[in-house]
């Protein structure tokens, strides 16, 4: 298999998941837009592991996966704040500290 | 002939794992429906896991499946359930601004496409990319210990924090 296939899905999954983060206003679709990029990150890492033959690329596979999972607790817990605080996740009603 | 076949096969199950990837990924930053949202996630990440098993990844592609679609989906339908949004159509999920992330996704889709066919446009993974689970497993407890140990403590940092900033006064 080409490496390319892989790394143009990776380059096609981030670039819809920056979108997502810019166009998105509900706080918990911004998340699921990181998800998507994280993803993307990942599929390059295992796909550069298979390219050269070694576990490393994995490895750090399974720690990004450790991460996003701790990144989505505590994402979620600070947008269960802000509904709490603000009864809304509309991300642009956050502009307190608008200059 | 038996790996030329493989080969093709790998080439078709590649077509159909992106399409499910790319068309996926599209709905869930464009629906109006955030349960929906979190749904094609689901098939977003079952088929990065399927590419993973694809490139011999058995071990990060199970644990794609048993994290993310296990835990961090459930986690999204908690959030999604706990900020009460209407579970049905709605209309204010995209910013008023969103031809602006058009206008920042394109060129870094572009830019990243060029460069990656100019850098890897002949670099094949080879046939046999498969990597047992016990060597991941050797890797990740000799050479790389040190961040393991880390990472659980990280995790364990996330999870006291996640409690204190949810947890009620």
């Amino acid at each position: 298999m080409l490496l390319n296939e892989f790394l143009l899905l990776g380059a096609a999954l981030f670039s819809i998941g920056v979108y997502g983060v810019l166009a998105r206003r509900n706080g918990v679709m911004v998340l699921m837009s990181i998800e998507l990029i994280l993803n993307a990150v990942n599929i390059n890492l295992v796909a550069f592991g298979a390219l050269h033959h070694t576990v490393a690329g994995q490895v750090f596979a399974l720690f990004v996966i450790t991460i996003a999972a701790a990144e989505v607790g505590v994402g979620l817990a600070i947008v269960l704040m802000l509904y709490r605080n603000r009864a809304s996740i509309d991300l642009d009603q956050v502009d307190a500290m608008r200059g | 002939m038996v790996l030329g076949a493989t080969m093709v096969a790998q080439h078709v199950a590649f077509g159909v794992i992106a399409a499910i990837v790319i068309i996926g990924a599209l709905r869930v930053v464009t629906t109006n429906n955030v349960v929906h949202a979190a749904l094609w996630l689901v098939g977003v990440l079952a088929g990065v896991g399927a590419s993973f098993l694809l490139l011999g990844a058995e071990y990060v592609g199970v644990t794609q499946i048993l994290v993310y679609i296990g835990a961090i989906v459930v986690l999204f339908l908690f959030g999604i359930m706990l900020t009460r949004a209407p579970i049905g159509r709605e209309l204010r999920l995209t910013a008023r601004n969103w031809p602006m992330g058009v206008v920042v996704a394109l060129p870094i889709a572009a830019v990243l496409s060029y460069t990656l066919i100019d850098a890897f446009g002949a670099d094949h993974v080879g046939d046999d990319t498969r990597q047992l689970t016990a060597t991941v497993a050797d890797t990740m407890f000799e050479s790389y210990l040190i961040p393991f140990e880390v990472v659980s403590v990280l995790l364990l940092a996330a999870l006291i924090g996640a409690i204190v900033l949810a947890r009620k006064e």
